[in-house]
């Protein structure tokens, strides 16, 4: 389909960025890869008046080290995730959540910082941005603020971002020693969104397990944390038992939807299933 | 792939040397990059461009439509709504009539009053881009005033239920009955059962599918003067113009109708869509080329769907498990109106039914039913799948209730290949196979006894994956078809074909096939096969299709029907190109006719060796021609005709295992195998990548799509994040294998294959689903095998289709099916 007509500004700066969508009008769009903004346009179900287009603001792009943080820029394409040599070492549950978003042709030019600031969540990595505790830059007229990833997901496809605001980047811990982390991704063909995932990443001292972080994916109209999950698995023994004991309590205070894919109840029976079997392989069971 | 050559039945074939190698298809260049002639890629001078726009509601009244603010948008150059076409618009046609009292409200190609389906044509803005177009569709202003919405079947046809068409008095267009005792080829059904040891009645449900073919639908129509040229992407140029001609008024002889290449349609363009009529309405009126071309939204939710029946099927045998009698009462969806062919597609499905079983009594009887979705028509199989599906699930279900084994009973029961020809309980003369030789080669393909260990160990050990097994023994009939047989079923048209060989003067050949492809490969098949027959190269073969004023007679293609029927003409008329050569070589050669030889490509005289002269050389000579017999016209070219005398019948074993995870649902096929006896066999790569594809959209109907109408009868799977077509990504590894029984109704020996791997593998996946369930107490699960049903059915029993509940599905879901017949009858 053809999206209606709308003004189109190419900043090659935050800065100009920022500039175009204040000059933007009423109704300002930023568009990053365009994999999410582009198929509501195409159906008209979104007709900004201006895009600003991120595609050429090179300093919004690529992944840095910053003492214990990981720094991914928002224009950060997924491919660009699946060949990074810092998020190789230390970013591997966001590697492993990436590599199971949609196809080669999406991950081109969809970016990480789209994903998460469309806030879908049927999408893979709000997830795993908060299980990691991620911290979300974002930048505005006024200046810079940090959000952390509790505070960023509001609501179903909304955010922190105020009007006018960017996310410029994300900031995550990384896992280094100790850590073992697996994204559990349940749907009915590869390239298909979620019907239910499940990100965990869990940190072993000797044979038991010393912290636990667990995101949901698709459980209720944001990212969810399964944190009596969480906290049922601090200290106990690394064994199939204890872990399928705590991943009974995954579907704790989720309010997942009805859809075409899968009924509520059956999602919340999905969520216990794939936790246990993302904590079981994270703990290297 | 392997290949079994059975030395009993490869007799009498021509000496094979193109034919039966893997040729690489010689079109595929140009058509995987796209630099070809996709009709969308048109550009007319001063072409127009065409957007509709579509109802949302799904019955109604239209109460008010202004258009006045859209013709004010920039660049439109008229809107028309169906009030302004009413009068030349006539209706779309249907062929096939099935029953002398069908009843058939007709098609508008847009509507003037009523809406009967969402999606239905509404208004239609012209403008000289198609963005202009589609910008300006957002200032029409129209009003419904809705009806009650009428979507399933089975409430459908009740006494009281609201009509989909006021002009009717039910929702029933048609009741077609098969009586085999009626029809002299079998016995009495009902006494078959009365007198039965054991009957087995169930219920299954062909879902509503959607074709879904990668090109999307285009159409491009040029005015000039009174005579009109339509480019369509269509399977059926020829049919089209017949019927558009018929449909507007235009005459037969000032329409033309060019099929360029096109990009699949697995049925979904065997059609005469609302917007081909619309737009050569346009063109008429305003003298200019017009373009329209949907968008895949469009596409899925207006271009006509497939499937879509509820079956009650009643099987009687004696305990030994021979089999008795066959009951099959089905309701088949017809959408809101019937397009070309939509009230035959269940109906020629009724021969399909007994599959390969020696079933003495049969009777078959079908309702035809309006609901208000987009009309069902041809989709990949046509009839087929839904029988083969019906038959081949509810055998595993009499083995279940006698405890045999799936395969044991199918052995027992089928035909023998010593019994062939083999006229079945529905009147069909099947031509030649064997069923038994398939069936072990593709359990020796499958690794079957290992798997069966397998899955008892799984079993044993009570292992969150299960292991099944699943078999589909199927036939199917091909190579529509014997003029006569469509005659007396009804149908609008014959089932001939035609080709015409046309020798240049360089001793190239032209080829001009009147079956007309889209995507299945004829131009390096017939090449292959005219190579032989005339002895020259491969790449000297030119194959012209598509354009009825290029190749003026044809019925074009669907049915299994182009190599079987089209390559057999293609055969003839190089015959006749070769007696005609051979008259003008003697000439040359100063020889009698008689003493000639032809081998290679070039005539001899028989017993002088050295003196000959290829049949190329011979065009060149009749091209020039000063210097040939008295009394013999100048040319050697040659047209041929072929009706064939009876279908022909590929059959061949499909067995599928599946594991499932129990904890869930999740369904994932772990190895396939088929074996397929497709009779002689032109181009292996050609088959194999048939096979191939039919089984993706097979296993897709058992898995994954599913066209689904929310309760105010909203297409909801309306994209493809919705319609879930599998990848490759998504499918197994398929061992393939065949087997060569030639077909004995055409001189190639060939039986089709463009619809056998779908057409067999449904049930043989769900067969293979229920295998690994059943010791869990499930007894059917609907398809798509969604993970969500197969969870919902192993733990909550029932079929898992529990979607009615929230009214988002037409049918019902989880339902015992014990007492089908009696329920359908009430
Ligand atoms: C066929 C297909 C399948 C897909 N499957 C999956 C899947 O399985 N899993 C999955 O997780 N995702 C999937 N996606 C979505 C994909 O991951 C997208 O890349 C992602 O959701 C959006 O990223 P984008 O860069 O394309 O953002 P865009 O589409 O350009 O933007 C999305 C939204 O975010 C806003 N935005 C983007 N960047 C910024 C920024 N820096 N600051 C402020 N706002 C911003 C835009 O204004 C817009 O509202 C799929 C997409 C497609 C087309």
């Amino acid at each position: 389909m053809i999206p209606a007509p709308f003004a189109y500004a190419r900043p090659s700066t935050i800065e100009e960025a920022l500039q175009a969508i204040a000059d933007g009008g009423e109704d300002v769009k930023v568009l990053a890869g365009g994999q999410s903004l582009i198929p509501v346009m195409r159906l008209r179900l979104a007709a900004p008046e201006t895009l600003v287009d991120l595609t050429r603001v090179a300093e919004l792009r690529g992944v840095r080290e910053d003492g214990d943080m990981l720094v991914i820029g928002a224009m950060t394409t997924h491919a660009d995730v699946l060949t990074d040599p810092l998020l190789a070492q230390y970013g591997q549950l966001i590697v492993q959540a990436t590599e199971t978003v949609a196809d080669r042709q999406v991950r081109r030019r969809g970016t990480f910082g789209g994903a998460l600031a469309h806030a879908d969540p049927a999408g893979d990595l709000p997830a795993v941005a908060l299980a990691l505790d991620a911290e979300f830059v974002l930048a505005g007229p006024g200046g810079r603020r940090t959000v952390p990833a509790a505070e960023f997901f509001v609501d179903y496809l909304t955010t922190a971002l105020e009007e006018g605001e960017l996310l410029v980047e994300i900031r995550v811990p990384k896992l280094g020693e100790g850590w073992g982390v697996r994204y559990e991704k349940f749907n009915r063909v590869v390239q298909a969104w979620s019907i239910v995932a499940v990100a965990a990443a869990v940190r072993r001292e000797g044979g038991r397990i010393a912290e636990a972080r667990i995101g949901l994916t698709n459980m209720g109209p944001t990212p969810l944390r399964a944190s009596a999950t969480e906290a049922a698995l601090v200290g106990v023994d690394v064994s199939l038992e204890t872990v399928t004991a705590a991943a009974a309590q995954a579907a704790e205070g989720t309010s997942p939807s009805n859809d075409l894919n899968a009924q509520a109840d059956y999602r919340q029976h999905l969520a216990q299933v794939l936790t246990r079997r993302a904590v079981a392989a994270a703990a290297g069971l | 792939m392997t290949a079994v050559e059975d030395p009993t039945s490869a007799v009498d074939l021509p000496p094979a040397k193109e034919v039966g190698q893997a040729r690489r298809r010689k079109e595929d260049a140009r058509l995987i990059t796209g630099k070809t002639t996709w009709t969308d890629n048109m550009v007319l001078p001063g072409m127009l461009h065409l957007a509709v726009l579509r109802s949302p509601v799904a019955h109604g009244r239209i109460t008010h439509l202004d258009v006045s603010a859209a013709k004010e948008r920039p660049n439109v150059v008229a809107v028309y709504t169906g009030r302004d076409l009413a009068e030349e618009q006539g209706s779309l046609p249907c062929a096939w009539p099935v029953t002398p009292d069908m009843v058939n409200p007709g098609h508008p190609s847009i509507a003037v009053e009523q809406i009967n389906h969402v999606g239905e044509a509404v208004a239609i803005v012209v403008a000289r881009s198609r963005t202009a177009a589609a910008d300006a569709l957002e200032a029409i202003d129209v009003d419904y005033e809705p009806l009650p919405v009428v979507l399933d079947m089975e409430q459908a046809v009740q006494e009281g239920s609201p009509l989909v068409h006021d002009s009717t008095t039910s929702n029933t267009s048609y009741h077609f009955v098969f009586d085999a005792g009626e029809a002299g080829t079998g016995g009495d059904t009902e006494q078959a059962f009365a007198d039965a040891e054991v009957t087995v009645s169930r219920r299954f449900v062909q879902q509503r599918l959607i074709p879904a073919f990668m090109e999307p639908r285009s159409v491009v129509v040029q005015p000039s003067g009174d005579s009109y040229t339509m480019w369509s992407a269509t399977q059926i140029p020829h049919i089209l113009r017949v019927m558009a001609a018929m449909v507007t008024g235009i005459p037969e002889h000032k329409l033309r109708v060019i099929a360029p290449d096109v990009g699949g349609g697995f049925g979904g363009k065997l059609q005469v869509n609302p917007e081909e009529i619309l737009c050569l309405l346009i063109a008429r009126r305003l003298g200019k080329p017009v373009k329209w071309t949907e968008t895949r939204g469009e596409s899925l939710m207006t271009a006509h769907h497939g499937r879509d029946q509820v079956q009650f099927i009643d099987v009687a045998a004696d305990r030994d498990g021979t089999v008795r009698g066959l009951r099959v009462r089905l309701l088949a969806d017809m959408g809101a109106y019937l397009r070309l062919i939509t009230p035959g597609v269940p109906a020629l499905g009724a021969f399909m039914f007994p599959g390969i079983y020696k079933f003495p009594a049969y009777r078959f009887e079908c309702d035809g039913v309006f609901t208000n979705k987009v009309p069902t028509d041809a989709y990949r199989g046509a009839g087929r799948p839904e029988a083969t599906f019906a038959i081949e699930r509810i055998m595993d279900e009499l083995a279940v209730e006698l405890d045999m084994d799936p395969l044991e009973l199918r052995r027992k029961n089928w035909i023998n290949t010593e019994e062939f020809p083999f006229t079945t309980v529905a009147g069909l003369e099947y031509d030649s196979g064997d069923y038994h030789q398939a069936t072990e080669q593709a359990l020796e393909l499958l690794g079957y006894d290992e798997l069966r260990a397998e899955q008892k160990r799984r079993r044993d050990s009570n292992d969150p994956v299960q292991l099944g097994i699943g078999f589909s023994t199927f036939t199917e009939m091909c190579g529509l078809a014997p003029s006569r047989v469509l005659g007396s079923l009804a149908f609008g048209a014959g089932g001939w074909e035609q080709a015409s060989i046309r020798m240049l003067p360089t001793g190239k050949v032209e080829v001009v096939t009147g079956s007309t492809p889209h995507g299945q490969g004829h131009e390096t098949a017939w090449s292959q096969i005219v190579a032989d027959e005339l002895g020259v190269p491969f790449e000297d073969v030119e194959v012209l299709h598509g354009d009825t004023a290029i190749s003026s007679r044809g019925l074009d293609t669907y049915g299994s029907r182009s190599l079987v029927v089209g390559g057999t003409a293609v055969v003839k008329a190089a015959e006749k190109v070769v007696e005609k050569a051979r008259v003008i070589a003697a000439h040359l050669l100063e020889a009698n006719a008689d003493d000639l030889e032809f081998t290679g490509g070039k005539f001899t005289v028989r017993g002088t060796p050295g003196a000959g002269v290829g049949i190329q050389e011979v065009a060149l000579a009749i091209f020039a021609a000063h210097d040939y017999p008295e009394g013999v016209e100048p040319t050697i070219d040659a047209e041929a005709t072929f009706d064939p005398e009876n279908f022909s019948f590929p059959h061949g074993t499909h067995i599928c295992a599946m594991e499932i995870d129990t904890e869930t649902g999740f369904a994932k096929i772990r190895k396939y195998a088929c074996v397929d006896d497709v009779g002689t066999i032109v181009n292996p790569l050609i088959v194999e990548g048939q096979v191939h594809g039919g089984l993706a959209q097979g296993i897709a109907q058992a898995m994954y799509e599913e066209a689904i109408y929310d309760a105010e009868g909203n297409l909801t799977t309306g994209s493809f994040v919705d319609y879930l077509v599998p990848a490759a990504s998504d499918l197994p590894h398929f061992d393939t294998g065949n087997t060569v029984h030639v077909a004995t109704s055409n001189p190639l020996g060939a039986k089709g294959v463009g619809e056998a791997g779908c057409i067999a593998s449904t049930p043989a996946v769900v067969n293979a689903a229920l295998d690994a369930v059943r010791h869990l107490g499930v007894t059917d699960i609907r398809m798509p095998l969604t993970p969500e049903r197969v969870w919902r059915a192993i733990h909550a029993g029932g079929d898992g289709g529990d979607r009615a509940a929230q009214g988002s599905n037409a049918y019902g879901g989880a339902r015992t099916t014990e007492s089908g017949i009696q329920e359908a009858a009430q």
